[in-house]
C-alpha cells in the first residue's frame, strides 16, 4: 500500500507540473510559433462576437417555426406561461417599453450630461476640474443592482406619493434611474468632443471680440456636435441594454400604456423580460426561444448603434485634422 | 441692439446652470453612497462578514456570496487576463496595420456594446448547454471573462503603445531577439499599465447580476463550493434576491443595505486602487 501511493504520488505531480510548468508551456509556444500564438489570442474576441451572434440567433431563430414573425414584433399582448390556448408571443409591449424608458433617460441625461462636460471643459478651474471628473467617473463604478436597490428604496415610494399613483414602479422611475446610470458615459464622450476643438478656433473668436459664452455657443459647440452626438448614440445603447436596475424599478407588467406617452404607468423592458423569465421558461421551449429572439433584437440594436458611433467618431477624427 | 448673447450677465446664468448641473450630479452621488452607507454601516460586523444565512435570510451573514463574488472575480480574470494581454501584444508588437488589426480592433468594439444580459443568454446557450459545463462557476466565470476581455484588451494596448519605441531599439540593438525584448523590456515597463486595466475589469465582474443569472449563479446554498462546476451565490444576485423575490422583503431590508454596502465597498475600493495607480505611477514618468 505504502509503495503504491508513493509511486503513483510523483507521476500525477510530474503531470500536474507539466501542465502548470510555464516554461514547458512556452517551449510548445515557441515550436508551434510566438506569433500565431498571439493572433489566435486575438482572434478570439472576433470569434466571441461571431459565436454570440450564431447561438443567439440558432436559439431564437426557432421561435418563429411556431410564431408569425409579424404577430412577433407587432403583437401587443405577451402571455407566454397561460394555458395554450391563451398564449400570446407579442414583444411589441416591451419594445416600447424599452423605448420610453431609454428615452426618457437621454432626456434628462443629455440636459444634465451636456452641461456638466461643458462646466468640466470650459468652466471650471483646473483644481476643480480635477476633483469633479474622477467623481463623476464613480457613477459608472457602481454596479446596476446598486441602482435598482436605490430606486426600489427611495424612487418607487416617493414617486408614488409625489405623483399620487398606485404603483410607483413606472417608465419615469425607470428612466430617472437609467438617466444616471448613462450620465458617466455622456459626460465624458461629450468633455472629450469639447476639450478635443483646436485651441486656435476660439482663440480666433475671442479675438474678434466675442465673449467667452458667444465663442463656445457659436465656435466650440458646432465644432463638438458631432462628439457631442456620439456619446448620445453611444449612451442610448447602454440604456437600451442596461438590465438590472431597471428590471427592479419598472414593474414589470408587458403592457403597453394608455396613453402610450404616459410615463406614471409601469412597464416591461426588453432586457427585463429575459432576465425575468427565463427562470421559468423550459429549456427548447417556445418561451425560451422568444426571450433569446429578444436577446437577437437587443444585440442588434447595439450593434447597429455602436456602429452608427465609431462612423460618427471616424468622420470627426478626419475633421479634426483638417481643422 | 448687441445679440442677447453678448450679454454678460447671459453668460454669467449660464455657466452658473452648468455649475448648478454639476452640483446636482454630484448630489446624486452622493446621497446614494451615503445613503447606502449610513444604513448599511450598522449591520456589517463580523458575524455578518464571516457567517451564512441562516432562518430564510433573516439573520446572520452573507460570508458564502462575499466568497462566491470572489471566486467568479478570479476565475474570469485568469481567463480574460491571458487571453487579453496576449491579444494585445499581436496588436502594437506584432500586426502591421491592416485588415486583421481592423476586424480584430471593430470586434473589440463591437464586443463591448454587447448588453450584460445577452452575454448571460450566450452563456446559457453555449456553456452551460452546448459544452455542457451546466449552470456552474465555470460558465458563469467563462461568461464575464468574454465581458470583460474588451477592458483588458483595450488598457493592455494602451499600455504597450505608451512604452517608447526607443526601448525596444535599445534592446534589439543589443542582439535581443524580438520575444526577449517583449518579455524583459516592454512587458516589465508596461506592467501597471496593464495591472489597472485588470483592476477595472475586476471591478466590472464583481458588480455584474444579468450575465450570471442564468449560468451558474443561486439565491441559496449551504455548503460551499468544491469545485468548478458547482454553482455558487454572489453579492448581486443575493442584493437582488432579497430586496425583489424573497418572501419577507421587509424584514430582510438591513441585510440589503448590508450587502449593497460590502458590494459598492468592494467595487469602489477596487476602482480607487486602479485610479490610484494611474495617477502616481502612471502620470509620474518620465521618458
Amino acid at each position: 500500500m505504502m509503495s503504491d501511493s508513493t509511486s503513483s504520488k510523483p507521476k500525477s505531480k510530474d503531470l500536474l507540473s507539466k501542465i502548470i510548468d510555464t516554461q514547458y508551456l512556452w517551449k510548445t509556444i515557441k515550436t508551434f510559433g510566438i506569433k500565431e500564438f498571439l493572433l489566435i489570442c486575438a482572434s478570439i474576441s472576433v470569434f466571441a462576437v461571431i459565436f454570440i451572434f450564431v447561438f443567439l440567433f440558432v436559439e431564437g431563430i426557432q421561435v418563429f417555426f411556431e410564431v408569425n414573425p409579424i404577430e412577433f414584433f407587432f403583437g401587443t399582448i405577451w402571455r407566454p406561461t397561460a394555458i395554450p390556448k391563451y398564449r400570446a408571443w407579442g414583444i411589441a409591449p416591451m419594445i416600447i417599453g424599452s423605448l420610453m424608458v431609454s428615452f426618457g433617460a437621454l432626456a434628462i441625461a443629455i440636459v444634465f450630461g451636456i452641461m456638466a462636460a461643458i462646466y468640466i471643459a470650459e468652466v471650471a478651474p483646473p483644481q476643480i476640474r480635477d476633483f469633479v471628473k474622477p467623481i463623476i467617473e464613480i457613477l459608472a463604478g457602481i454596479p446596476s443592482v446598486v441602482y435598482g436597490f436605490f430606486g426600489l428604496v427611495i424612487l418607487v415610494p416617493w414617486i408614488r406619493e409625489t405623483f399620487n399613483v398606485v404603483i410607483g414602479e413606472t417608465a419615469f422611475t425607470g428612466a430617472l434611474i437609467l438617466s444616471v446610470m448613462i450620465l458617466p458615459t455622456i459626460v465624458s464622450v461629450s468633455e472629450d468632443a469639447i476639450s478635443a476643438v483646436p485651441r486656435h478656433l476660439k482663440e480666433g473668436a475671442l479675438a474678434l471680440g466675442a465673449n467667452e459664452f458667444q465663442t463656445l455657443k457659436s465656435v466650440v459647440l458646432p465644432a463638438a456636435l458631432s462628439g457631442i452626438l456620439a456619446a448620445i448614440v453611444l449612451a442610448f445603447g447602454r440604456a437600451i441594454g442596461e438590465t438590472m436596475a431597471v428590471l427592479m424599478v419598472t414593474g414589470g407588467s408587458p403592457i403597453i400604456p394608455s396613453p402610450f406617452w404616459n410615463y406614471l404607468s409601469p412597464v416591461r423592458v426588453m432586457t427585463a423580460s429575459i432576465a425575468a423569465e427565463m427562470g421559468e421558461a423550459v429549456q427548447g421551449g417556445t418561451h425560451y426561444h422568444a426571450l433569446f429572439a429578444i436577446g437577437i433584437v437587443l444585440f442588434v440594436i447595439t450593434f447597429v448603434l455602436n456602429n452608427i458611433t465609431r462612423r460618427i467618431v471616424r468622420k470627426r477624427v478626419k475633421m479634426l485634422k483638417r481643422l | 441692439m448687441p445679440p442677447l448673447s453678448a450679454n454678460k450677465y447671459v453668460q454669467k446664468i449660464f455657466f452658473t446652470l452648468t455649475g448648478i448641473a454639476v452640483v446636482i450630479i454630484m448630489g446624486a452621488l452622493f446621497f446614494l453612497l451615503g445613503l447606502i452607507f449610513i444604513r448599511g454601516a450598522p449591520v456589517i460586523n463580523l458575524e455578518f462578514l464571516t457567517q451564512a444565512p441562516r432562518r430564510g435570510m433573516t439573520e446572520g451573514g452573507i460570508m458564502p456570496a462575499i466568497l462566491g463574488t470572489l471566486v467568479l472575480v478570479a476565475f474570469a480574470v485568469a481567463f480574460a487576463f491571458p487571453v487579453g494581454l496576449f491579444g494585445a501584444i499581436y496588436l502594437v508588437e506584432y500586426a502591421k496595420e491592416g485588415r486583421i488589426t481592423r476586424i480584430i480592433n471593430e470586434a473589440i468594439e463591437n464586443l463591448n456594446a454587447v448588453p450584460s444580459i445577452v452575454f448571460g443568454l450566450f452563456g446559457l446557450a453555449f456553456f452551460v448547454t452546448f459544452l455542457g459545463f451546466g449552470r456552474s462557476i465555470l460558465s458563469a466565470s467563462l461568461t464575464l471573462a468574454m465581458m470583460i476581455l474588451p477592458t483588458v484588451m483595450v488598457t493592455s494596448v494602451e499600455a504597450l503603445k505608451a512604452i517608447p519605441q526607443s526601448f525596444r531599439e535599445g534592446s534589439l540593438a543589443l542582439g535581443a531577439s524580438k520575444w526577449r525584448t517583449i518579455q524583459d523590456v516592454v512587458l516589465p515597463e508596461a506592467f501597471a499599465g496593464v495591472l489597472t486595466g485588470v483592476i477595472l475589469a475586476i471591478g466590472r465582474v464583481a458588480g455584474e447580476t444579468a450575465p450570471i443569472l442564468f449560468t451558474g449563479v443561486v439565491y441559496y446554498k449551504y455548503a460551499l463550493p468544491s469545485s468548478p462546476f458547482d454553482q455558487t451565490m454572489a453579492l448581486t444576485y443575493h442584493l437582488f434576491v432579497l430586496a425583489t423575490e424573497s418572501p419577507d422583503i421587509a424584514k430582510t431590508r438591513p441585510i440589503q443595505y448590508g450587502t449593497a454596502l460590502v458590494l459598492v465597498g468592494l467595487v469602489l475600493l477596487v476602482d480607487a486602487t486602479a485610479i490610484y495607480i494611474r495617477r502616481n505611477i502612471l502620470s509620474k514618468r518620465r521618458w
